[in-house]
């Protein structure tokens, strides 16, 4: 099994002619995931042509591509001005998921799109993410197919490239991964550690779960808490930024400490409070993976 | 992007808060001219970015003239928090009768903006929120609706006790609201907010920090970012398209992507070690950038050894090799340069490190062990 998508996710890209969604447009397809449709208003009619031959067609509206495509999950790669009305009128066209990788949305934008999502009962991923991808089904976002492989362990991650890393690491040792989820690096995102704790306790084959925290806020220690409350799982826990100073952005917008608050020993702390074994180096994570799995 | 004080006050000014008009000075001459215009006496006031100036003896009472040119010439080059002030802040004495506390921010575990306000006025909010919880009211304000007035009222009733003060807070908090929005804040702070004997409420201090991700549609308030609060470096690296924060160690680290940058800087640590920087070249990097991240690298004369640490993915291997061949071209870098890469184009970026006699690990646990083993011999 898998969370968020699988074989049977049919994506409409959001910004689909622009540079990086006809790029990742063409890995998607490439990867064996449905694209059915595109959208960029003022362009629709056009065709994007993809690996194998594949025809994607173009709408100016998310409503007329649902409604032409039967779309019910979307990605989204249009510039920060744009992004929060695009998450909207995702939510409106009545897609289930909505995954938007774009990054410097801004955050009071985020505050209206993220009210709007939940009233449209839409789960929005991101923003600043990578999106996820159920190895073997389907990637909606950016992770390359390249780096997984099908297996029992779950992945969920604020951070790009140190969950490349720590999913590269994961494969590298014959450990797989039933879906790996990236859920972004900004202060206000839909989609939250806890939310992806529940739906990976749902699937039935997820059997580990690797949480990839960094600095900043508190969603690590809600999530452990409920991970050690009401969770069956296992987790093996990363935390980024024990080295960062107090009161800078660390590249995330939502990478700062706040006062005292957000740190990476906090964090780290919650974690051992509940039962959450945690790695101090990235390798760390495959040897506790591995424990974790026996 | 955090603004100083004064400039924070022109914003709350702009939105028509009760903010007492003050004057800003570079020298202990000026302080001493502005305090006379004044009236004689004035409160000189440390404009940096950071709290606790009245602790670290940044905020003094002048009763003449020739006082607060003495006070502004303690604090002027004075040192808070490792920030030196350049520049004093004159504004007039106030008769006060109570202090209170009022904040927004947008608050990452609700989603949406958070007022915080609190009777304990002119003391740290976060010592008050860790001794005395009860303290400090909160309120979740719906984006789509804004602070309605009824919401405002309620706050400025929790803060006051008289109606006049109360009503007077409710606006205050409006406009404070307003100021919020409009700038694309992430925190507006008034501390304290007083009453006046004369029952006048007044916004006497004022903190804004602005989101870094809404500046893009507000260039005029680009123009208050103080370039001396930060290191060249740090100026460099935004015009550059780096994320780059300055550390104090001797291990220069150029990573993609800000998470596996953070874990680099920790694994760094772990092994004995300590980064000098934080830097992110961010997603699709050109050799260009790479180039220029060198530059700022090695411009810290304390670095000893130069880190890679690339997971390709949007990045691509070969395009951050061309950056650093490009980069040893142009200047004798003399600190050892020590690569892991691996993803996209990788066989690529190989090949082109090897023409140019470099190498490069595959494992980031190797080469950090590498580097730091370097900077320590």
């Amino acid at each position: 099994m898998s969370i968020f998508v699988d074989e049977s996710t049919r994506v409409v890209v959001q910004g689909i002619t622009g540079r990086d969604g006809s790029f990742h447009t063409a890995r998607m397809i490439e990867y064996g995931t449905r694209v059915v449709a595109g959208v960029t208003p003022g362009k629709g009619g056009r065709v994007v042509e993809g690996p194998g031959g594949a025809r994607v067609p173009v709408f100016d509206t998310m409503n007329e591509a649902v409604a032409e495509s039967g779309a019910n999950a979307s990605a989204i790669y249009v510039p920060p001005p744009f992004a929060a009305s695009a998450i909207m009128e995702a939510a409106e066209s009545g897609v289930e998921f909505v995954v938007c990788i774009t990054e410097g949305v801004p955050v009071l934008d985020m505050t209206r799109a993220y009210a709007f999502v939940a009233d449209h009962g839409a789960r929005l991923l991101g923003p600043n993410c990578p999106g996820v991808i159920s190895p073997g089904k389907a990637t909606v976002g950016i992770i390359s197919g390249d780096i997984v492989t099908p297996g029992p362990v779950g992945v969920v991650s604020r951070s790009g490239t140190l969950t490349y890393e720590a999913v590269g690491q994961l494969t590298g040792a014959g450990i797989g991964q039933t879906t790996c989820v990236g859920i972004g690096g900004d202060p206000i995102i839909g989609t939250t550690f806890i939310d992806c704790l529940k739906a990976f306790a749902e699937d039935g084959e997820t059997r580990a779960v690797v949480m990839i925290g960094e600095i900043g806020g508190t969603d690590e220690q809600e999530a452990a808490e409920y991970a050690g409350r009401s969770l069956d799982l296992p987790v093996v826990g990363f935390i980024a930024g024990q080295t960062a100073p107090p009161g800078r952005r660390m590249g995330h917008a939502g990478a700062i400490i706040s006062g005292s608050s957000g740190t990476a020993e906090e964090k780290i702390r919650a974690f051992r409070e509940n039962g959450i074994g945690v790695a101090r180096r990235p390798i760390d994570i495959v040897h506790l993976t591995r424990e974790a799995l026996r | 992007m955090n603004l100083h004080e004064f400039q924070a006050r022109e914003l709350f000014r702009d939105a028509g808060m009760p903010v007492p008009r003050g004057r800003v000075a570079i020298t202990p001459g000026e302080a001493g001219a502005i305090a006379a215009d004044m009236g004689g006496a004035a409160v000189v006031k440390a404009q940096v970015h950071s709290g606790g100036r009245g602790k670290a003896g940044g905020v003094k009472l002048a009763g003449t003239p020739e006082e607060a040119e003495a006070h502004a010439r303690a604090i002027l080059g004075m040192t808070i928090r490792g920030l030196t002030v350049h520049k004093v802040l004159l504004v007039p004495v106030e008769n006060i009768a109570s202090e209170r506390y009022v904040g927004i921010l947008v608050d990452r575990a609700v989603q949406a903006p958070l007022f915080m306000v609190s009777r304990e006025g002119g003391v740290d909010i976060e010592e008050v929120a860790a001794t005395n919880p009860s303290a400090i009211n909160r309120l979740r304000v719906d984006p789509r609706f804004g602070l309605l007035p009824h919401q405002a009222y309620r706050l400025g009733s929790a803060l006051f006790d008289a109606p006049s003060l109360a009503r007077q807070c409710a606006t205050v908090l409006s406009q404070l609201y307003q100021v919020f929005m409009k700038n694309g804040a992430s925190l507006c702070e008034v501390n304290p907010l007083i009453a006046t004997a004369a029952g006048e409420v007044k916004a006497i201090d004022a903190k804004v920090t602005i989101e870094e991700n809404e500046l893009f549609r507000r260039p005029a308030l680009e123009s208050l970012r103080d370039l001396d609060a930060e290191p060249n470096a740090e100026t460099h690296a935004r015009a550059a398209g780096l994320s780059f924060v300055k550390l104090d160690g001797n291990v220069g680290c150029c990573v993609n992507g800000a998470g596996l940058a953070m874990a680099t800087m920790d694994l760094v640590k772990y092994y004995g070690g300590d980064p000098a920087n934080f830097l992110d070249i961010g997603g699709s990097s050109s050799p260009d950038k790479v180039v220029a991240a060198l530059e700022i690298i090695t411009a810290d004369p304390n670095v000893q050894v130069i880190l890679f640490n690339i997971f390709g993915g949007i990045t691509r291997c070969d395009d951050v090799a061309r950056g650093i061949v490009e980069a040893t071209r142009r200047a004798d870098i003399r600190a050892p340069i020590l690569i892991r890469l691996t993803g996209t184009n990788e066989a690529e970026a190989r090949d082109i490190l090897a023409a140019e006699g470099f190498s490069a690990f595959t494992s980031m646990d190797d080469v950090v062990r590498a580097a730091v083993e370097r900077a320590a011999a």
